[in-house]
């Protein structure tokens, strides 16, 4: 497989880098690490190897806003978690944070550096209408989506309801499934949320346990049809992986437990590009252990040319004639997985025809 | 080397390739476009700026103004404006290239740079103490600045106060001054001599003019200077200049809604604020004539030089 050339990755490998790199080459890793939102995480990288004195002076600038701007945004979303919880204190059932969420509820290590935008939680699907009315007096209502975008989901792809408040500029994503009602591989989100546990410092706030949430982050990369973060989300599976490894028989439980949610091919990618792009430690059993969910040598070859495309930071200085190309086939690929055809086509001929012309300004 | 010192055809055809390596204030740009408009606006604007060969050094920010091809627009061709692929304006025409280049270095600063606490206002300076002059646009605010930098102010920056977060002081950044129609008649007749760049149009199709940034500000645009003053100046039809007193409560709120970045920053953005409106002094200023309102200008800072000398 490939070895990725990009200087952000490369200095995620092996920080150490760094001292052998140009300003040209900083400029690349610049460029390169904003575009694939790892500026702030880089630098924490650097600074905890004690390497921050070995960042150029011009460059430095560009590492500390990320992170002043990550701490401050973690901060604020603690702050917004904690008013949530007391908005729906009438409720009975922890909330279970999912993705950056509860990568900072719970204080792990992939919070490091993570820039978060949106809340994201997973409730019941027969306590939605309750949530969301309890949300709706606290002055969240559903975000303004073009119209034919709001019945094609309503109807389709109903797994998360997107909320806003009238005051805050976070939102909230509401998730009642992990993916699509109308995927082909469709785990059932009540037995993650069985397994969820409290986390101590959010009282009624819980997150997955720790195998859920590695097949939970794997399941939605190799789903996701844009990958607009996907190396952010790779070094955040690489980071749940180095943590999760410290747990007692955590890679048997791993494994066991992909099986039993029949998530080992997702599981199997993500480790599989996590070691290529992050030299994540996965022992050779683990890897033994997958070979039965692993896709023929056919499909792996074409993956690798896609994925190890789309993973890299898109940006023109990661890019070859055949990036483009790639992109196209992650999109298709990933609506194949998430919709029968009879619903794909018919979608995706409205997206190419109609929707363009219909796209509202964006503020400036 | 400074940009003048390149010749006309070589700048363009470095702009064309690949592209200007340029310093403005504590930012280096590289910019790269096949539009003469723009290869004209810097020539005539960016004189005094430092260059560099592009190869092997560091930007901080790396943009593209160039023409935007669509089936749409063939007929009147448009131009886009992005910042390393990321593309924040829809594309404008051909004839507002120069002005949509101004916009998007301001653009990239101000969504960038939080290491400052970074304000919308217009920053002057005399004797080493600052104004800042806030007002929304309309208000004659450019006008006053242009007036002021003609008349041996130094110019830090024409809509942007780069607050240092831990010395409180104000970093440069002096890039040329955009001035409307009626700015345009107001500074011609206050200084006939003063350069404007003209040529280029904004979305009313108003002339937008471009004073060059004074020689001297350019040279020490890397000198922070320390915060004295927050003005509102307001244009008024006729009437003596005047400095009304506002009060602490004013200035703040000002500070809160006209900071690009205050809840990005938090609390830290609280901090920042408060100290600087322990050190400043506030006013209201209106104007009508700018001779008088320069003459007003320098008598305020003739009263802190006094009554320090008086110390």
């Amino acid at each position: 497989m490939h070895t990725p050339a990009e200087l952000v990755t490369l200095a995620f490998r092996n920080p150490a880098v760094i001292h052998q790199f140009s300003l040209g080459d900083w400029d690349r890793l610049v460029r390169q690490a904003r575009q694939a939102d790892l500026l702030a995480r880089l630098h924490n990288l650097l600074c905890k190897n004690g390497f921050d004195a070995a960042i150029p002076a011009v460059a430095r600038w560009h590492f500390e806003a990320a992170t002043v701007h990550a701490e401050i945004q973690k901060a604020g979303l603690r702050r917004e978690l904690k008013r949530l919880r007391e908005q729906l204190a009438g409720l009975d059932f922890p909330l279970v944070a999912l993705k950056g969420t509860a990568y900072v509820a719970a204080d792990l290590l992939a919070a490091s550096g993570r820039h978060i935008d949106d809340i994201d939680l997973l409730v019941p699907l027969e306590r939605l209408a309750e949530v969301e009315s309890a949300l709706a007096s606290a002055g969240w209502h559903a975000a303004h989506l073009p119209e034919y975008d709001q019945r094609y989901y309503r109807r389709w792809r109903y797994f998360a309801t997107l909320l806003q408040h009238l005051r805050h500029a976070t939102m909230v994503n509401l998730h009642h499934a992990i993916v699509p009602d109308t995927a082909r591989f469709r785990p059932d989100a009540a037995r993650l949320r069985r397994r969820a546990t409290e986390v101590p410092s959010f009282p009624g706030v819980a997150v997955l346990s720790t195998e859920d949430r590695i097949l939970y982050a794997a399941t939605l990369m190799f789903h996701d049809g844009e990958l607009p973060h996907g190396l952010r989300d790779l070094s955040d599976l690489d980071l749940l992986l180095r943590q999760a490894a410290s747990e007692a028989n955590f890679w048997s439980r791993l494994l066991i437990r992909a099986e039993e949610m029949e998530l080992g091919r997702p599981l199997f990618y993500a480790l599989r590009y996590a070691q290529d792009f992050f030299d994540t430690p996965v022992p050779d059993e683990v890897q033994a252990g997958l070979t039965s969910v692993a896709p023929s040598r056919a499909t792996l070859r074409l993956m690798d040319g896609i994925y190890t495309r789309m993973l890299a930071p898109q940006h023109h200085s990661c890019e070859d004639d055949l990036a483009p190309l790639a992109r196209q086939a992650v999109y298709l690929r990933a609506h194949w997985l998430r919709r029968p055809p009879r619903l794909l086509v018919p979608h995706l001929l409205h997206k190419v025809f109609i929707s363009p012309r219909q796209r509202d300004p964006r503020p400036a | 080397m400074k940009l003048l010192q390149l010749p006309p055809s070589e700048l363009r055809r470095q702009l064309a390739s690949q592209g200007i390596w340029l310093r403005t204030g504590p930012f280096s740009l590289r910019i790269r476009s096949h539009i003469d408009s723009i290869a004209e606006g810097l020539s005539e604007l960016y004189g005094q700026f430092e260059v560099r060969n592009p190869h092997e050094t560091f930007a901080d920010f790396h943009v593209d103004v160039d023409s935007h091809i669509s089936l749409r627009h063939w007929l009147s061709p448009r131009v886009n404006f992005s910042f390393d692929s990321v593309e924040p304006f829809k594309p404008l025409p051909l004839e507002q290239a120069y002005p949509m280049l101004e916009r998007g270095l301001s653009w990239c600063v101000s969504a960038h740079a939080h290491q400052y606490l970074m304000i919308h206002a217009a920053v002057v300076e005399k004797d080493g103490r600052v104004a800042m002059l806030a007002a929304p646009a309309g208000s004659g605010k450019s006008t006053l600045v242009a007036g002021l930098v003609l008349s041996g102010w130094r110019l830090l920056s024409d809509e942007l106060a780069l607050i240092d977060r831990k010395t409180g002081w104000i970093h440069p950044l002096p890039r040329p001054i955009g001035l409307g129609n009626e700015s345009i008649a107001m500074i011609s007749a206050f200084s006939p001599d003063a350069f404007l760049y003209r040529g280029s149009h904004d979305k009313a199709k108003n002339t937008v003019a471009y004073l060059r940034p004074p020689k001297e500000s350019v040279q020490r645009q890397h000198e922070p200077a320390q915060p004295g003053w927050i003005i509102f100046p307001k244009w008024v039809v006729d009437g003596e200049p005047e400095l009304l007193p506002r009060s602490k409560q004013q200035a703040f709120r000002f500070l809160t809604q006209y900071a690009f970045n205050y809840t990005r920053l938090g609390a830290e953005a609280f901090r920042v604020c408060r100290e600087l409106i322990q050190q400043v002094d506030y006013f209201d200023f209106e104007y009508s004539r700018l001779e008088q309102a320069v003459a007003a200008f320098n008598r305020l800072a003739a009263s802190v030089t006094t009554s320090e000398a008086g110390n």
